[in-house]
């Protein structure tokens, strides 16, 4: 029995998700979705998903309507046992009771590897509705849906999901899948917009999505962030893309709207203002034909049109109240320098084991000595903290090192240390920049090494996903600041303190360096693992080592050659080999032919970089290996030849263990 | 266009008519109506309740002499219990807005995440901020643990920011331009309170006997739950609710010393410590204040 594919629909009806975690959820139903389809063998043509903040929506095309049909075969006792004659024995009537099996269904199975008969049966297990198995499949797998944060709201024990479910639609063609989730029960009505839609809409799966536009929401989050780009048209507005992500998920019908400032403001530095708008307000910012910020904002409703102007107005107010805030904490803050503040670091708790941020200045300014910062640097140390006790950074706190920037530039410092200052919780991802000069490079190197041996040292250590202090982070900036910044300095004599976690430590940073050069440098693993065998303490260094790591896997001798060197590394370490030396090596032992032929190679290109060498070197290691025993039953000579390989190895070790190089062959 | 007490008036009546009882504010100091217990101890327990009160709360470090157009000392929530909160509660919340004369067709709402949580008082939610306009308006808010323990009904928490919306609603730049009651400003009512409690605050409270006061407060509040016995018979008259007003005490206390300046970095968490201990345990006792003694089951 078979019927026509048909269309598929799941709409999770909820009060407002957040909108960063909208995508993520989607993309969990899309495959939890595609595996049931999967596991029930329900074959489909395509699968999509789209969301507001008040709906997570599934959508299937051409979904089989049930399962095919399944034969099962069941195997019963061996024919000499089941029959006698033609006759079925106790056992053979037991059997055909026991399944309940037909005439039809009975039949005799021959067993292919042996060739043995066995009294059996074929049934045909008929395939189950999709509604049905749907039915059953659909709690589950909206409930399991991984959100950050979940609550429950049907009293304790209740499901848990991000938001109060409140209603859900589920159709397989013109059918309602039926099922009860959170006591709300599935059916065929959605909702429209919170104010201009109808609250209870009859929809099909044919008319889903048009319905929906009737009633004020925009279904496709793409023609959400169109129409906000398309609503900015002609408007200088800053390109913000992580906005319009935002925005688009905030609202199910965008409208932007430009509002106006008094130009007044504009006397506030522009980091100041942008952050309010940007940060507090989710506006996008405007600029003048010069680049300029521009008097202006973009605001985006959630409704079609603003035309009597309230909510143009209403958002207007609230700037300039933010506004009148910040130039307040602006002008009240310079009364006192930062200077003057130092001693106020003492009541600002950095760490409750790791005391206040006036010690933690102390020790980053030792630091900024040690690392070779000169004058300036020290300075900025003294001062990088002190926008910590600001009314402005306390409003705002993630303006800090900026506002310390700002207050400095206003103070009369040194160019070099305003932008240490301003700069050095830089780089605060993997795509920011690092501070823009050497002094703030070294002030930011200084803060994030002084809280990592900190957290590090009163076991302050990220476990899987936690990681309060954003140690991940800290290290991550050391570690790009140092390559990015060539920074030519040993990292491993910094974190050796046995009190600060060493060991924890130096393996924490290890991996964010292993991270940085695969991941984002793309550089491939075994490459990393090779370089970093052979010193992984100076990035500068290890950079240039991959580089030439990575052209030299380009020539056709590099990967034999290495899975010589690998099978060196063996050899040495079956034989519990070390103590190589050049000079160890007796000559006289050396036999002619691709023995000597190697050392007189090794001898010929000692000193000199592997790129020059590998072509003429690679033939001499095979054939070495081709017809020499280095196992030799003589004690001198197997010692001898495991001088050679050992010497050979060390050799290049300096740029990488190639041993560490996965090879294909 | 209504005026502050106008626009209390009507939201008092809308949650009236919804089944709220409406309670006068609490009368005893503290920094957010969720303190008061009329929200901190009836949202725990299987009781369903519905209540609404304005309530003045006092935030010592917020004060700005009078001279900030948005920032007080001591502004007024209203704030909205429904437990356990109904399937509806954001329709509710929103004809709520249209009954004081906002036409919702009209401005722009939005829920942001903004989900809330008092370590003083071992309590947390989740929920939004409300945007009306830009404006943050209310602060919305689904309870999942009071004094430490899991709720068994969910409450839903509406607390309106009164001096906020009437200044939107006012179209006033500055609360203290808002209109109180006809001929009145709420300057002309609370302009010398602010500037009062700013210059106490910051600069007269008498820290020495602000820590002696907490230290009485917190000594009786201690007291009382060392007397507390979950197993007497006639537990039910244990005066738990005297104890919470001393709990409420501490941290209003604390906040001032705060404001003050007068509270180390290494004292600031051992002292939210202390006044979270009671806290919680005041709530526990609560809960188990509504069960009936062991000895009664037993019998």
């Amino acid at each position: 029995m078979s019927s026509a594919p048909l269309p598929f629909l799941l709409e999770i009806g909820t009060e407002e998700i957040p909108d960063w975690m909208i995508e993520r959820a989607l993309a969990q139903l899309l495959e939890s979705l595609e595996a049931i389809f999967l596991k029930e063998k329900l074959s489909f043509e395509s699968i999509g998903v789209a969301a507001t903040p008040r709906r997570l929506v599934v959508r299937a095309y051409e979904l089989q309507a049930r399962q095919a049909d399944d034969m099962q075969t069941i195997k019963g006792p061996s024919v000499e046992i089941a029959y006698r004659g033609h006759q079925l024995t106790q056992v053979g009537l037991a059997f055909i009771r026991k399944h309940n099996i037909s005439g039809d269904e009975r039949t005799n199975l021959q067993e292919e590897k042996s060739g043995r008969a066995f009294l059996g049966a074929l049934r045909r297990i008929p395939g189950r509705r999709t509604v049905d198995i749907l039915a059953e499949a659909l709690p589950k797998l909206v409930l399991g849906v991984h959100f950050p944060k979940t609550m429950y709201w049907t009293g304790k024990g209740g499901p848990r999901f991000i938001r109060p479910i409140r209603w859900i639609v589920a159709l397989l063609g013109d059918e309602v899948i039926p099922f009860e989730l959170a006591g709300v029960r599935s059916g065929a009505v959605t909702s429209g917009h919170r104010r201009l839609g109808a609250r209870e809409i009859a929809v099909t799966t044919a008319d889903y999505e048009q319905r929906l536009r009737e009633n004020y929401v925009i279904l496709s989050a793409e023609e959400r962030r169109h129409k906000i780009h398309d609503g900015m048209a002609g408007v200088r507005v800053k390109r913000d893309d992580a906005l319009v992500e935002t925005l688009a998920y905030l609202t199910e019908h965008p409208t932007p709207i430009v509002g106006s400032f008094d130009a007044e403001f504009l006397e506030l530095p522009e980091e100041v203002l942008v952050t309010v708008m940007r940060h507090h307000q989710k506006y996008f910012s405007v600029e003048d034909e010069h680049g300029k910020l521009a008097p202006q904002f973009v605001a985006v409703m959630n409704i079609p049109s603003d035309p009597e102007g309230f909510v143009r107005r209403g958002n207007e107010r609230v700037l300039r109240a933010r506004f009148n805030d910040a130039r307040f904490f602006w002008e009240t803050d310079q009364k006192k320098s930062l200077a003057a503040r130092v001693a106020d670091l003492a009541h600002v708790t950095f760490q409750a084991k790791l005391g206040t941020y006036l010690e933690k200045t102390e020790r980053v300014k030792a630091l900024v000595g040690a690392l070779g910062g000169d004058a300036h640097a020290v300075r900025a140390a003294e001062l990088a903290k002190c926008d910590l006790t600001t009314e402005l950074v306390k409003e705002f706190t993630e303006l800090q090192g900026v506002v310390g920037g700002l207050y400095a530039r206003a103070q009369g410092e040194e160019d070099a240390v305003w932008q240490a200052i301003y700069d050095h919780y830089k780089p605060e991802s993997m795509e920011d920049a690092i501070p823009r000069n050497r002094t703030g490079q070294i002030v930011a190197l200084a803060d994030k090494l002084d809280t990592l041996r900190g957290c590090f040292g009163v076991g302050l250590i990220p476990t899987g996903s936690r990681d309060p202090f954003a140690l991940r982070r800290a290290a991550q900036g050391v570690v790009k600041i140092l390559v990015e910044g060539k920074v030519d300095l040993d990292l491993a004599p910094l974190v050796n303190d046995p009190t600060d976690g060493a060991k924890a430590l130096t393996e924490f940073l290890q991996d964010r360096i292993r991270y940085y050069f695969k991941d984002v440098r793309g550089f491939q693993y075994d490459e990393v693992n090779a370089a970093m065998a052979a010193g992984w303490s100076n990035l500068v260094d290890l950079e240039a080592r991959l580089i030439r790591i990575r052209n030299l896997r380009s020539s056709p001798d590099f990967e034999p050659l290495a899975a010589s060197f690998k099978r060196i590394r063996n050899i040495l370490d079956q034989q519990k080999f070390t103590g190589t030396s050049a000079a160890a090596i007796d000559e006289k032992l050396l036999q002619d032919g691709p023995e000597r032929d190697l050392y007189d190679e090794y001898r010929s290109i000692a000193g000199q970089p592997i790129e020059s060498v590998i072509s003429q070197l690679r033939p001499k290691v095979d054939l070495f290996f081709d017809k020499v025993l280095v196992n030799a039953p003589e004690d001198d000579v197997r010692r001898n030849r495991l001088m050679l390989l050992g010497t050979l190895l060390l050799e290049f070790s300096n740029i990488a263990d190639f041993s560490e190089i996965v090879t294909t062959s | 266009m209504s005026s502050f007490q106008e626009i209390i008036f009507k939201l008092k009546q809308y949650w009236a008519e919804r089944g709220c009882i409406i309670q006068e504010p609490y009368d005893v100091e503290v920094g957010a109506g969720t303190m008061c217990p009329e929200t901190f101890l009836r949202v725990l327990g299987t009781e369903p309740y519905r209540v609404a009160y304005v309530q003045p709360s006092r935030r010592p470090a917020d004060g700005r002499y009078g001279d900030n157009p948005n920032r007080l000392f001591k502004h007024s929530q209203l704030q909205v219990i429904l437990k356990p909160s109904p399937d509806d509660v954001i329709e509710q919340y929103l004809a709520s807005l249209e009954a004081i004369g906002i036409d919702l067709r009209k401005h722009d709402i939005k829920f942001e995440e903004d989900n809330w949580e008092s370590p003083t008082l071992g309590a947390w939610g989740i929920g939004w901020q409300v945007m009306l306009d830009g404006l943050e308006i209310t602060q919305f808010t689904y309870f999942q643990q009071c004094g430490g323990i899991d709720l068994d009904l969910v409450p839903a928490e509406l607390t309106y920011g009164l001096e906020r919306l009437t200044a939107f609603l006012q179209v006033r730049d500055s609360v203290y331009d808002i209109e109180w009651a006809k001929g009145f400003s709420y300057g002309d009512v609370r302009y010398r309170e602010e500037l009062q409690y700013s210059v106490y605050n910051f600069e007269m409270a008498d820290i020495a006997m602000l820590w002696k006061l907490f230290e009485l407060h917190e000594g009786e509040a201690a007291r009382l739950l060392k007397l507390y016995d979950p197993k007497a018979a006639d537990k039910q008259r244990f005066p738990l609710l005297p104890a919470y007003d001393q709990v409420l005490k501490c941290s209003n206390i604390f906040n001032t010393l705060d404001a003050r300046g007068a509270i180390s970095v290494t004292e600031r968490v051992g002292v939210i410590q202390r006044v979270r201990k009671l806290a919680v345990g005041v709530a526990q006792a609560w809960v188990d204040q509504r069960q009936p003694a062991v000895a009664e089951v037993a019998q």
